[in-house]
């Protein structure tokens, strides 16, 4: 069985396509997963009132609102309407940290932000709390193109990432690269595989019938490969996410985005 | 309570057909699936949905075991007056949920 796959993902990589040479995306390439979608679901993506991704939106919007305790703001308390507040925040995470003095996404941000001005315990990672509330505040940078902050801070973390990215791991020998840089468009199977861009996050998955954040479809890919995930929140996931910001950037962000 | 998104248009022409999506958010679990424990999670499914116009029914759908999560249904009906549509789901575990929305018919 194992040897029929790896013959069979063998048979792929070696056989001729348009995407055949290797390395990284032309710029004139460059495109989200949305365009590989076929036409039903890229129109469910477009209708919000047909999005079942909006149901956790809609309970962001709710949480933003709510103050945590009787003595402490609400998220919206301190930053207001977030149609202005969060206008193209999300574009710009992950992003330097200088009070821990690392790289943070967005969901830690909104846990920082949490222990620090609302003294109230951080949300777990992938709960609905924080899928809903990350994407109720990415959602207000919808359309923007993403934008990683120029800052030599974020560098080493960034070229780790990178690193990561083209290393090969796990039992299939597989490295991100190698099917997202080199053979992207192609077939892996019945699924057409695409450039990997996180212009959507957190997004809303057939396949999960939820929401999920990119650290779990990443734990995904890396369990497809046979590889040990890192656990939630781990250094590693921060630093490929900073990665893949900057090899999809200008591409706009689309949160909640609709995935098979 | 399930968080629920009813789109229909406000307003229509009398004898217009409408179109009506309504979304909730549900897990619909099967009752065939092991838990993380190893044990079969309860059956919790939505088994029925109504939507009454003006308290008469005009759409039903019962709903089984291999639906996915978040249960979206779309159908159409003809605008003949103006009134209150009222969408109600009901499900395994007592789950009852009544949504409102009103149409003005010109």
């Amino acid at each position: 069985m194992i040897r029929t796959a790896t013959a069979a993902l063998a048979a792929l990589l070696l056989a001729p396509g348009p995407a055949a040479f290797p390395g990284e995306i032309a710029p004139a390439d460059k495109r989200s997963g949305f365009a590989e979608m076929g036409p039903a679901l890229q129109a469910m993506q477009r209708d919000d009132t047909a999005h079942p991704g909006m149901l956790w939106v809609q309970d962001g919007a709710d949480l933003w609102a709510r103050a945590p305790s009787a003595d402490a703001p609400a998220c919206g308390g301190c930053h207001g309407e977030a149609r202005a507040s969060m206008r193209g925040v999300a574009a710009r995470y992950p992003a330097w940290d200088a009070r821990s003095g690392r790289p943070i996404d967005l969901e830690d941000r909104i846990n920082q932000c949490r222990r620090t001005h609302q003294q109230a315990e951080p949300f777990a990672r992938e709960s609905a709390d924080l899928l809903g509330l990350t994407a109720f505040v990415a959602l207000q940078s919808r359309g923007m193109p993403l934008a990683p902050p120029d800052d030599s801070r974020l560098a080493p973390a960034r070229q780790e990432g990178r690193a990561l990215f083209e290393a090969r791991m796990g039992q299939l020998g597989l490295s991100c690269a190698i099917c997202h840089d080199d053979h992207w468009g192609r077939h892996l199977g019945a699924a057409v595989i695409p450039q990997g861009h996180p212009t959507g996050y957190p997004l809303y998955r057939l396949e999960w019938q939820g929401l999920g954040s990119l650290q779990r479809r990443l734990r995904n890919c890396m369990s497809g490969m046979r590889a040990e995930p890192y656990p939630f929140g781990a250094p590693e996931y921060v630093a490929l996410e900073l990665y893949l910001a900057e090899r999809a950037a200008p591409l706009p962000l689309e949160t909640p985005a609709l995935r098979p | 309570m399930a968080r629920a998104l009813i789109n229909l248009p406000k307003t229509a022409k009398a004898g217009d057909v409408i179109e009506i999506k309504t979304l909730i958010s549900h897990p619909m679990e099967t009752g065939f699936r092991p838990g993380p424990d190893g044990r079969i999670l309860p059956r919790n499914i939505i088994t029925e949905f109504l939507c009454r116009f003006e308290g008469e029914e005009i759409f039903r759908a019962e709903l089984f075991p291999a639906s996915a999560a978040n249960p979206y249904l779309t159908f159409t009906t003809v605008a003949t007056r103006s009134g209150t549509f009222q969408f109600t789901w009901r499900g395994d575990g007592g789950f009852d949920q009544t949504e409102t929305a009103t149409l003005t018919v010109a």
